[in-house]
């Protein structure tokens, strides 16, 4: 395993992640995350199942304490604080609305909570539930509204005591496909008009790059990553980012340092990026992505040879699925009547295309 | 840790220790008088080995449970299958009907059987009326007739978790099986059944440890036919304290063997498919539609009689029926006495606040206890949880001989404090005795909470005050109302804790009911049992009926 890559520090810090590790019994859940969100920034911790993200943001939360480690806010250490002092809005997964409250009250509680009575409470709950969209809802049940208007009471719930931070657990993910789109971008409407630092949890890397203006990407209780959608996906910074992040195919290779290729099995060679002190003859994985691979006519030097097996038809092109001479599989996306399976063919990075990332091969 | 963790743990060990007080110590008290402490001796063991009249109690309280557990099954299960199955006129009400003895005192449903199959009740007079008979035809004593009270009191057990199971069955496993050709007969034996083995154990396993416990039955129509609780309480008014010492120990090892064996007969079973899906439809009948609502009606008339008989004899002037098949006068002198004189109230007022009291304290102990050890994740949940069931596996007498044991000396160092003979006993005991059922209402109701819920008012700014009031009472409370309505049913209804802890001051409903039986004043004891019944049925069904899935779903029902 790679070290933690050194957190991005931006300009001015607001919520700040010290070297968190958190264990269950033997189970190391996070391993040494720090990281920091600057003011009204929207991170989102993205990863797999069990990569420790849902117990970060609990962390945060004050749900649970870390075993070392620090949460600072504004400078604040709020580590040893109750969740109830933190000030912090959160969001569930399941929404966690009170189902024995009307709508009105589920957002009135956090303002009562702090003591807020009266008028400017009634003024209060009217005006978050005006700012997502259900203004005159108060009186309704929770049970009696949509999932999507659930999401937004939970929301307005969390917003109306004027939080410091604002977390969202896996927001979207209750909300069936046809809905999760609109109200992904109503999501971020809000969130933005609020101006709220903001930290969300997902697995899903469309919601991570549309709502996140960075993406922090955790796994196995690291974090891997941290940077915009765009380094994510350009500049993988590990083997596992690489794979996770967008399409790709992993090919066996062994690296030549004085030419900056990897050495594939069939013979051909194709120019990679990889780490400065990886070793001359080192056994790499290359990680290509479909889109920066192409059909060549003949082979050549960097055009490995191989059998179409199948093809995916994705609109106006198509993922050709190809097994290369003396071993692995890669996907190449070209137009739909390049190539047909059972065909022999030649497959090279596109000279202009993201160049494939060559990493030293882990052996289990 | 941080302080709020070690505050948490602290509290828990705290309760810890006060439920061992309560539950454990007294126990453990016993064990050792049994042993005669500090000489510690198995002589009290070698007596009881060597007399014969105690193991013909042990062996007639075993037997006459598993013969309980064979004729509750036997009326029971076909029962819900009719009711869970069938559709036909007046489903729903007989269906309701059929599991009322299940809210009713056990000795109420026993006075209820005396007189009407008693041998002055009214089915023998009437026989001995129509064929002139010189004596009573029968005399209802002996363990025919303790089977007969136990069948008619425990098939609900049966009946209930076996509609539940019913209902919970998936419609589609059934559907599959007669898909893949197998007759209803092949699907009954092959799916349903092994389907609802879960449910028919747990029946099983709540009748044998209520039949185990009973004490109402054998005292009233056993005579000379003692069973081992009758046993314990004939032992200690006789004076003999080790043996009744040495009985207590053997029934609740006893108890907790049958406990242990049917609980590992279902250990490692995994039953699938249960709990989804949708549940079968019910069969619409044909012709033989009123044929089976007459057989419900009659059967709940049947079922129903003895209380419409308790009803009528409390309406029988003292004095007034003597050799009459039917009572010559009916009025409302006997109600009218018991409201009206001091000394015939005094008992149910003393019911009612003891049972009370002693609700509202195993309500406070159960829900500290649930909430530390689900919402407080405390190392020490499981013990409290378990220290709270234990009263539920042990029969009522152990625990009425072992408070009587513990509390009877004065050593505040050793946690021992004089209470028997004074007013704090009786609720003490029925405190300890309803433990189980307060606090399986909690955990229970804890368990189907939300985590979240606690957890996003906390994010909010609840203080845990504001946790407690507004997130967490409101939402138990139904699962709460309906642990301590039944915890409450059974106090005001105990006879087993009462008749061994109960002074003249204290004498609660049934310990009144007995002393007027055998005073010849069956109106005013049927009076009582009439004001007990209405009681607990109409604190039955205002707050106990959110308890159905509960009780029916992890035998909550203590032995009585």
């Amino acid at each position: 395993m790679s070290p933690s890559p050194v957190p991005e520090r931006p300009s001015k810090q607001f919520l700040v992640l010290d070297h968190l590790d958190k264990r269950f019994g033997d189970l190391h859940v996070t391993q040494d995350v720090s990281f920091s969100v600057a003011p009204s920034e929207i991170l989102a911790l993205l990863g797999p199942s069990g990569s420790g993200k849902t117990t970060v943001l609990r962390v945060i939360a004050g749900f649970e304490t870390p075993d070392s480690g620090r949460v600072l806010v504004d400078g604040e250490d709020v580590t040893p604080l109750p969740p109830e002092r933190r000030r912090f809005g959160i969001v569930f997964q399941h929404y966690a609305l009170f189902p024995h409250m009307t709508v009105g009250e589920n957002v009135a509680f956090g303002l009562e909570a702090r003591g807020r009575k009266g008028p400017e409470v009634r003024d209060r709950v009217a005006r978050a539930l005006a700012a997502v969209d259900l203004a005159g809802f108060e009186r309704r049940k929770v049970t009696e509204i949509s999932g999507g208007q659930q999401q937004r009471v939970a929301l307005a719930r969390a917003l109306a005591p004027e939080p410091r931070i604002l977390l969202l657990d896996e927001p979207l993910s209750n909300l069936d496909p046809s809905l999760r789109e609109r109200t992904r971008r109503e999501l971020a409407r809000i969130i933005r008009a609020a101006g709220i630092t903001t930290l969300f949890v997902t697995h899903e890397q469309d919601e991570a790059f549309e709502l996140g203006d960075r993406v922090a990407l955790l796994h196995e209780g690291r974090l891997e990553q941290l940077g915009t959608a765009r380094e994510l996906y350009r500049s993988p910074a590990t083997r596992f980012v690489a794979g996770f992040i967008g399409r790709s195919s992993v090919i066996p290779g062994v690296w030549e340092k004085a030419t900056g290729r990897a050495r594939l099995p069939g013979g051909a060679a194709w120019r990679a990026v990889a780490n400065s002190n990886l070793l001359d003859g080192a056994p790499v994985d290359v990680v290509v992505r479909p889109e920066a691979l192409t059909f060549a006519g003949a082979r050549n030097g960097t055009a490995a040879e191989g059998r179409v097996l199948e093809t995916r038809f994705a609109g106006h092109e198509t993922y050709f699925s190809v097994a290369l001479e003396g071993g692995g599989e890669v996907e190449v996306l070209a137009a739909p009547d390049a190539a047909q399976p059972g065909w022999k063919v030649f497959v090279a990075p596109l000279p202009a295309g993201p160049l494939p990332r060559a990493y030293l091969r882990e052996t289990a | 840790m941080t302080r709020r963790v070690v505050r948490r743990n602290l509290a828990a060990a705290l309760l810890a220790l006060l439920l061992l007080w309560l539950v454990g110590y007294p126990l453990l008290v016993t064990l050792a008088q049994a042993l005669e402490a500090p000489r510690w001796t198995l002589q009290h063991f070698a007596e009881f080995a060597r007399r014969p009249e105690e193991w013909r109690a042990l062996w007639a309280s075993i037997w006459i449970s598993l013969v309980t557990v064979g004729l509750a099954a036997a009326i029971g299960v076909p029962l819900a299958f009719l009711f869970e199955r069938a559709e036909f006129p007046g489903r729903r009400v007989l269906g309701s009907l059929v599991a009322l003895p299940v809210v009713l005192p056990p000795l109420v449903g026993v006075i209820a059987f005396l007189f009407l199959y008693g041998e002055s009740g009214f089915v023998a007079r009437g026989i001995q009326a129509a064929f002139r008979l010189e004596e009573p035809p029968w005399r209802l004593a002996g363990p025919a007739a303790v089977l007969l009270v136990h069948a008619y009191t425990m098939y609900v057990y049966f009946y209930l978790f076996t509609r539940a199971g019913l209902a919970r069955l998936d419609a589609a496993l059934l559907e599959a099986a007669a898909g893949l050709g197998a007759r209803p007969r092949t699907v009954l034996t092959r799916v349903t059944l092994p389907l609802l083995r879960p449910a028919l154990t747990g029946a099983a396993l709540l009748t044998f440890m209520t039949s185990l416990a009973s004490f109402s039955a054998p005292y009233v129509f056993g005579g000379g036919f003692r069973v081992m609780t009758t046993q314990i309480v004939a032992s200690k008014l006789n004076g003999d304290i080790p043996a009744a010492m040495v009985e207590t120990v053997t029934l609740a090892a006893v108890a907790l063997i049958g406990l242990a064996l049917l609980q590992m007969s279902e250990t490692g079973r995994v039953v699938a498919g249960g709990g989804r899906g949708v549940a079968p439809a019910r069969r619409q009948l044909g012709r033989s539609r009123r044929f089976v609502a007459g057989f419900g009606w009659v059967l709940a008339a049947i079922l129903l009689l003895p209380h419409a008989t308790l009803l009528l004899v409390s309406l029988v002037p003292r004095s007034t029926w003597t050799i009459e098949i039917l009572p010559p006068v009916l009025n409302l002198s006997n109600y009218a006495a018991l409201f009206s004189e001091p000394e015939r109230l005094r008992p149910l007022v003393n019911s009612l606040w003891m049972a009370v009291a002693a609700t509202a304290g195993a309500l406070v102990l159960g829900f500290a206890a649930a909430r530390l050890a689900v919402r407080g994740r405390t190392p020490l949940g499981g013990t409290l949880e378990t220290l709270l069931a234990i009263p539920w596996a042990l029969p009522g007498t152990v625990f009425a001989v072992a408070l009587s044991a513990t509390f009877s000396v004065h050593a505040p160092w050793v946690g021992r404090f004089v209470l028997v003979g004074t007013a704090a006993i009786l609720p003490l005991g029925y405190l300890v005795r309803n433990l189980p059922l307060t606090g399986r209402a909690a955990f229970g109701g804890f368990r189907q909470l939300d985590p979240a819920l606690d957890e996003a008012a906390s994010s909010l700014g609840a203080g845990w005050w504001k946790r407690l009031s507004r997130v967490d009472l409101p939402l138990l409370a139904p699962a709460l109302a309906a642990g301590a309505s039944l915890a409450f049913l059974t106090a005001l209804g105990d006879f087993v804790i009462s008749i061994v802890l109960y002074t003249f001051e204290t004498r609660p409903i049934s310990i009144e009911i007995l002393s007027s039986l055998r005073l010849q004043e069956t109106g005013v004891a049927a009076a009582y049992g009439v004001v007990l019944a209405a009681l607990s049925a109409a604190v039955f069904f205002l707050w106990g009926r959110r308890g159905d899935e509960m009780r029916t779903g992890s035998g909550l029902h203590l032995p009585h």
